[in-house]
């Protein structure tokens, strides 16, 4: 089982586009820390007398950490699809599969590893760019998000569900199908809490009844959006407003059962990758 | 000794296509058998079937004794796919440890030194694949296939990439497994190949086989011919028994006989008369 862990950790590394992929990090990072100095320099002088009670600190950090949360989401889901997105169908396709799946190791071990890998590859890639992101925002306007380890957690979380439904998709769809059928999938969850927020905007009960439905059936996008909630989840009065509002899918709470469900969802999307891998003629 | 491969009515459908269609085929302790069939006929998939990769519709096969696809099953074999591919990244010697670990082979870098050298890549333990030829990844495969010794060895098309002389290296190679006891189901297009290195042949034409036995029992007489001063003579329904008689009543009739050939079917010959093509 180690072996085959290890396997597909150097596989999703090797990859060249993972080398792309820490090229563009490292400029959006730059990009982003010359863009926070600027947020938290020209909001400073964008408060008024009477409007105390919007620290402009708080509003300019919680934005653009806010908008890092949505680019990191971004860039970890397309990462994790990429790193997944031919794990069975594909690689047996090149004929890659074959000699590993005929070893004594089963394709139960075999699927859990490549997961593991590409999963981890792409949670730990999170975890660092969301970690440096809170890094710059503090060096940049000496903000710190009211939660620091969990909404990064969490985030990661939502992009490791991503990679089970790449995984779970790779069994059935040939790499570049199974790809964009994933991507559309992320987007329309986010699509979803974005309607969700234009439905809490607006007062509308039906429109925020059908995001907290597409939140049980892409519970990826309940995760990013308790992971902001817990940027400024100290934060009160009408910054905290404000901040519900982001410009990338709201904040709100998620609460115990969903994420639970979460991590139940990560198990049924498996077993259900399982079974079908298991029955597939390869 | 028990067979290490027994395949009994073997069948297996893709939607309205049949594949295999009651195939029996039996790969005894040591044997070399040569399975052999145009495309389409059903082969890579009795391969397949064994190794675990396709589910059979029917019929049931086992391996070392165990049900073709189990883990006691994958333990006994060693499989080279007709298509397969290493990571471009990897060296020689990074494929042949990761199958070691796959397959708990205990052989360490003296088994790995002595399988590259047994296909004839001594020299390509730091080589990376994507560095390699074609049939250079072909004897990595076979090299693969052979970690932790397994005692049933499947391979699916094994020489289609080599040069003549890496075929007749893999030849060798056979000879070689044949001496240690290991046993071969070759699945191969190249009938001369088959017939210099197997000790049993299976012909499967659309999913059935067709014809089975050693070369020599499918190789039937074509007759005698007996060089004379006159020319060769031809007795196309001559048996060998009937070579003495032949050879007594050309000297009574004061012929002067110099060669007398019994003439056999190539296994070529016979793959054209049995397979509908």
């Amino acid at each position: 089982m180690t072996a085959i862990v290890l396997y597909g950790l150097r596989e999703s590394l090797r990859r060249k586009m993972f080398a792309v992929v820490l090229v563009l990090t490292a400029g959006f990072l730059a990009l982003y820390a010359w863009g926070t100095h600027a947020a938290f320099r020209d909001t400073r002088s964008f408060v008024g007398p009477g409007q105390e009670q919007l620290d402009p600190d708080v509003l300019a950090g919680a934005i653009v950490q806010g908008l890092a949360m949505f680019a990191t989401l971004f860039l970890g889901a397309v990462l994790s699809v990429f790193l997944t997105l031919n794990v069975v169908r594909g690689d047996a396709e090149a004929g890659l599969l074959q000699p590993l799946v005929v070893r004594p190791v089963g394709r139960a071990q075999l699927l859990l590893a490549r997961f593991v890998g590409g999963a981890g590859v792409a949670a730990v890639y999170v975890l660092a760019v969301y970690a440096a992101t809170v890094a710059i925002t503090r060096w940049a306007g000496g903000w710190t998000p009211d939660r620091v380890i969990s909404p990064g957690v969490e985030l990661a979380g939502a992009v490791i569900v991503v990679a089970a439904l790449a995984v779970a998709g790779s069994v059935f769809f040939a790499p570049i199908a199974n790809g964009i059928g994933t991507l559309m999938v992320f987007g329309a969850g986010l699509t979803a809490g974005l309607l969700g927020e234009i439905g809490h905007a607006i007062h509308s009960q039906k429109l925020e009844h059908i995001a907290r439905i597409a939140w049980w059936v892409f519970p990826f996008d309940a995760l990013y959006e308790d992971s902001l909630h817990r940027l400024t989840i100290d934060t009160t009065g009408f910054a905290e407003f404000v901040l519900t509002l982001g410009p990338f899918g709201g904040s709100h709470h998620a609460g115990a059962p969903m994420l639970a469900w979460a991590a139940a969802y990560l198990v049924i999307v498996g077993a259900a990758a399982l079974a079908a891998f298991s029955v597939r003629d390869l | 000794m028990p067979p290490v491969l027994v395949a009994k009515g073997l069948e297996k459908r893709y939607g309205r296509v049949r594949a295999l269609a009651g195939v029996d085929v039996e790969v005894d302790a040591g044997q070399l058998v040569g399975l052999l069939g145009p495309n389409g006929a059903g082969k890579s998939t009795l391969v397949k079937i064994a190794c675990g990769l396709v589910r059979a519709s029917g019929g049931a096969v086992t391996v070392a004794g165990s049900p073709a696809g189990s883990t006691s099953a994958r333990r006994s074999l060693g499989y080279l796919a007709e298509l397969f591919r290493f990571p471009g990244w990897m060296d020689a010697d990074e494929v042949l440890t990761l199958h070691q670990r796959l397959a708990s082979s205990r052989g360490g870098a003296a088994e790995r030194v002595e399988l590259l050298e047994l296909v004839g890549l001594p020299d390509a333990r730091k080589t990376r694949v994507a560095a390699m030829s074609k049939g250079m990844q072909q004897r990595l495969g076979i090299a693969q296939a052979l970690v932790g010794s397994p005692p049933l060895l499947l391979l699916d098309e094994p020489t289609s990439a080599l040069d003549p002389s890496g075929r007749r290296i893999v030849r060798g190679l056979l000879e070689e497994l044949r001496r240690r006891g290991t046993s071969v189901l070759l699945n191969s297009h190249l009938l001369s190949e088959v017939e210099l290195v197997c000790d049993h042949v299976v012909i499967v034409d659309h999913g059935r086989v067709v014809a089975a036995g050693t070369p020599d029992e499918l190789r039937h007489q074509g007759g005698v011919e007996v060089e004379t001063r006159s020319g060769t003579r031809r007795f196309p329904d001559a048996r060998r028994a009937d070579v003495p008689r032949l050879v007594r009543e050309l000297v009574a009739a004061g012929e002067d006989v110099f060669e007398v050939r019994v003439v056999k079917s190539s296994l070529e010959d016979v793959y054209l008369e049995v397979v509908d093509e």
